[in-house]
């Protein structure tokens, strides 16, 4: 990499802290993705954007700045990036996927808070996030009860926050609700630009996110293979970086591996041996570098063949109908398509057990492995009824709960060793 | 042929040798701060064809000797299938871990729950209990069989119970009566686990703790006959581990 010390300190990071958590990062990357075999050649495109994550891309947002547009950081797949992208500007996810600076965080949140929001604060008070840093303008969404209070506390940290209200139910109201805080978020980025979105405008960024979509589908799908044609830590890995990279650059190389995967597919090539357990994990996000859960779950020598999950099928199923002639229309049609997120925020919420049931049968999976993080309230409560209708329907599951921190390790592999075993 | 189960876990390591079925061997040692030394002692004077490591510090065992390994869950799954055929369900309380495991017809498991990252309810809370009230660890239960009920022990967390342990010391309630209350307390976060998952009868109580005469006595107030006691049941795991040996 090259020296970005320059740029590092006018974003104001914190250096010290920066550089242990690159190194910590660099040290996992190399453990757990290097050291992986039979990797297909074209994830030596997103090694070199993880390698870069903090270097190289976030010099392009800068430069993207430099030459006028806005960047829009956010923490959820409520944010729509046709929306950003029609307003002339960038979207970015932010980091929420490692413990840092924990300390600092417990002085202004209850230590009992999920792992993904003190992480977010972590990144922010030790200073160590350079996409927060860039960011224009920070999107905050009204999801669970965790993440809209602690938004009271985080807009004070931040200079340039932004709150958007979400819907619990999807009755029509509540579709009202939605299409209300767009039409907002629309206001306020045209506010910020100094620009309308027309027409055009939308249509184009509805087809650079419907081509992305349609990419990581593809991928998704080929996923199906028996052995499957590539690692489930590598699918999750493009899906993370799904939110950090230029989107149509990003597509382009999706569609580049899935054409040599479409190959390994032909020749029965795989990264398992063929009738390695095959498991979906479900269940709550995994942002960068949340990475301990598959690597355990690979480490016994099953394959995931599919994440249920925001940074993953959740945030990517669907694409938005660009076949309407008016900026209403459209916009319409963007909120139609976020109003089907099945999130465990909504009550009820029963489409997202049948889009699991779909998942472990369209990918021929063993076992489905709910994925909790500990007081996440909504996914973990969600996780009895989804392990109870799912054995119902003959499939196994493990619900795990867990945090960001190692100390687990011993335990949690105990469990899905176990879990491999009872599936295979 | 002679296969060998290494059952490594957090306080004990177990051996056990099959040959034509039958157990020749049956070993326990301390696993001490050097497990990896203390299982080579163990077996230094015994020969066997195959091996298969089980427990907690099955890795370890792997690492060192390279030796298969499985789940103490698979494990202990087999060695209670073997041991009661038509078994449905086992509650084994280790050294660190309860687990509570369910069987199906043909003896396989299907579903298990252990506790997380806490100690509350295990061996290692009732060792820290009996040296807390003065107790010989192997007579702990029986001592605490001659103790009333009637008291109760709130903490769930093995510190905060050894204060509240000392408290009701200063008080002057009796010693039985609280070593009682404490096999009142793990004995209730057994059997939440086992309602829980709904385990089916019979079922077996396995792991060092099912040698504590008090505990055996309260689970059989809940489970009567429904409740199976092994005759080593801390060999369980081993036993299985041994018997999958024989599969490789």
């Amino acid at each position: 990499m090259a020296d970005y010390t320059k740029m590092w300190t006018e974003l104001g990071l914190d250096l010290d802290n920066h550089d242990a958590l690159l190194e910590n990062l660099g040290g996992a990357y190399q453990s757990i993705f290097m050291s992986q075999e039979k990797r297909p050649e074209g994830m030596g495109y997103f090694d070199f954007v993880m390698s870069e994550a903090h270097g190289l891309r976030i010099q392009e947002l800068r430069d993207e700045q430099e030459a006028g547009r806005k960047i829009i950081g956010s923490f959820c797949v409520f944010v729509p990036e046709e929306l950003v992208l029609a307003a002339g500007c960038t979207s970015v996810g932010l980091c929420a996927g490692a413990d840092f600076a924990q300390e600092e965080v417990e002085k202004v949140l209850p230590r009992n808070t999920c792992s993904l929001i003190k992480s977010f604060f972590g990144f922010k008070l030790g200073k160590v996030c350079p996409y927060m840093e860039a960011s224009d303008l920070i999107v905050g969404e009204n999801t669970c009860d965790g993440k809209k209070k602690s938004f009271e506390t985080f807009s004070q940290l931040v200079p340039n926050f932004y709150q958007m209200d979400l819907p619990q139910n999807k009755a029509p109201m509540a579709r009202k609700l939605l299409k209300h805080e767009y039409m907002a978020f629309v206001a306020k980025l045209e506010e910020m630009t100094g620009k309308s979105i027309s027409l055009e405008d939308l249509k184009q960024g509805i087809a650079t996110v419907n081509a992305k979509r349609n990419a990581l589908a593809r991928l998704s799908k080929l996923r199906s293979a028996d052995p499957s044609p590539i690692s489930g830590l590598d699918a999750l890995l493009i899906n993370q970086i799904a939110f950090l990279d230029n989107p149509a650059r990003f597509t382009e190389k999706v569609n580049v591996l899935c054409d040599e995967l479409e190959l390994f597919v032909k020749e029965n090539k795989g990264v398992k041996a063929v009738k390695a357990p095959r498991v979906v994990i479900s269940g709550c996000p995994m942002a960068i570098p949340n990475w301990k859960v598959p690597a355990i779950i690979e480490s016994t020598g099953a394959v995931i063949v599919g994440e249920e999950s925001c940074i993953g099928e959740r945030g990517q199923r669907n694409t938005t109908d660009d076949s309407s002639d008016t900026l209403d229309g459209l916009i319409d049609a963007v909120v139609d398509r976020y109003f089907k997120i099945d999130c465990a925020v909504f009550t009820p919420n029963q489409e997202r057990v049948e889009h699991i049931k779909e998942m472990a049968k369209n990918t021929n999976a063993d076992g489905v492995i709910h994925y909790g993080l500990q007081f996440c309230q909504p996914y973990i409560m969600e996780s009895f009824s989804v392990e109870k209708i799912l054995e119902k329907d003959g499939v196994s599951v493990l619900r795990l709960e867990t945090d960001y921190s190692q100390e687990d390790m011993g335990q949690l592999s105990t469990r899905v060793e176990a879990f491999v075993e009872i599936i295979k | 042929m002679r296969h060998a189960g290494i059952d490594i876990g957090s306080r004990s390591i177990e051996l056990v040798v099959i040959e034509e079925g039958k157990v020749i061997v049956r070993k326990q040692a301390e696993s001490g701060y050097n497990p990896v030394e203390r299982v080579e002692e163990l077996i230094a004077d015994i020969s066997f064809d195959k091996v298969m490591a089980t427990g907690y510090g099955r890795a370890s065992l792997e690492i060192a000797f390279d030796y298969s390994t499985v789940t103490e869950i698979k494990a202990y799954g087999i060695g209670a299938a073997a041991l009661h055929p038509g078994i449905r369900g086992i509650l084994d309380i280790g050294g660190q871990d309860t687990k509570v495991i369910s069987l199906n017809e043909n003896g396989k498991v299907f579903k298990f729950e252990m506790n997380d990252k806490c100690a509350a309810g295990t061996g290692k809370f009732l060792e820290m209990m009996a040296v807390t009230l003065g107790y010989k660890q192997e007579t702990f239960g029986l001592e605490a069989l001659k103790g009333q009920e009637g008291i109760e022990i709130n903490s769930m967390c093995a510190v905060f119970a050894e204060s509240e342990v000392t408290s009701l010391l200063a008080k002057g309630c009796q010693r039985a009566d609280i070593a009682m209350a404490i096999h009142q307390s793990v004995c209730r976060r057994a059997v939440g686990m086992i309602k829980r998952q709904d385990l089916k009868a019979p079922m077996l109580f396995a792991g060092g703790v099912a040698n504590n005469s008090c505990m055996i006595h309260l689970l059989q107030q809940t489970f009567g006959d429904d409740i199976v006691i092994p005759e080593s049941p801390q060999f369980v795991g081993a036993y299985g581990a041994a018997i999958l040996a024989g599969s490789l």
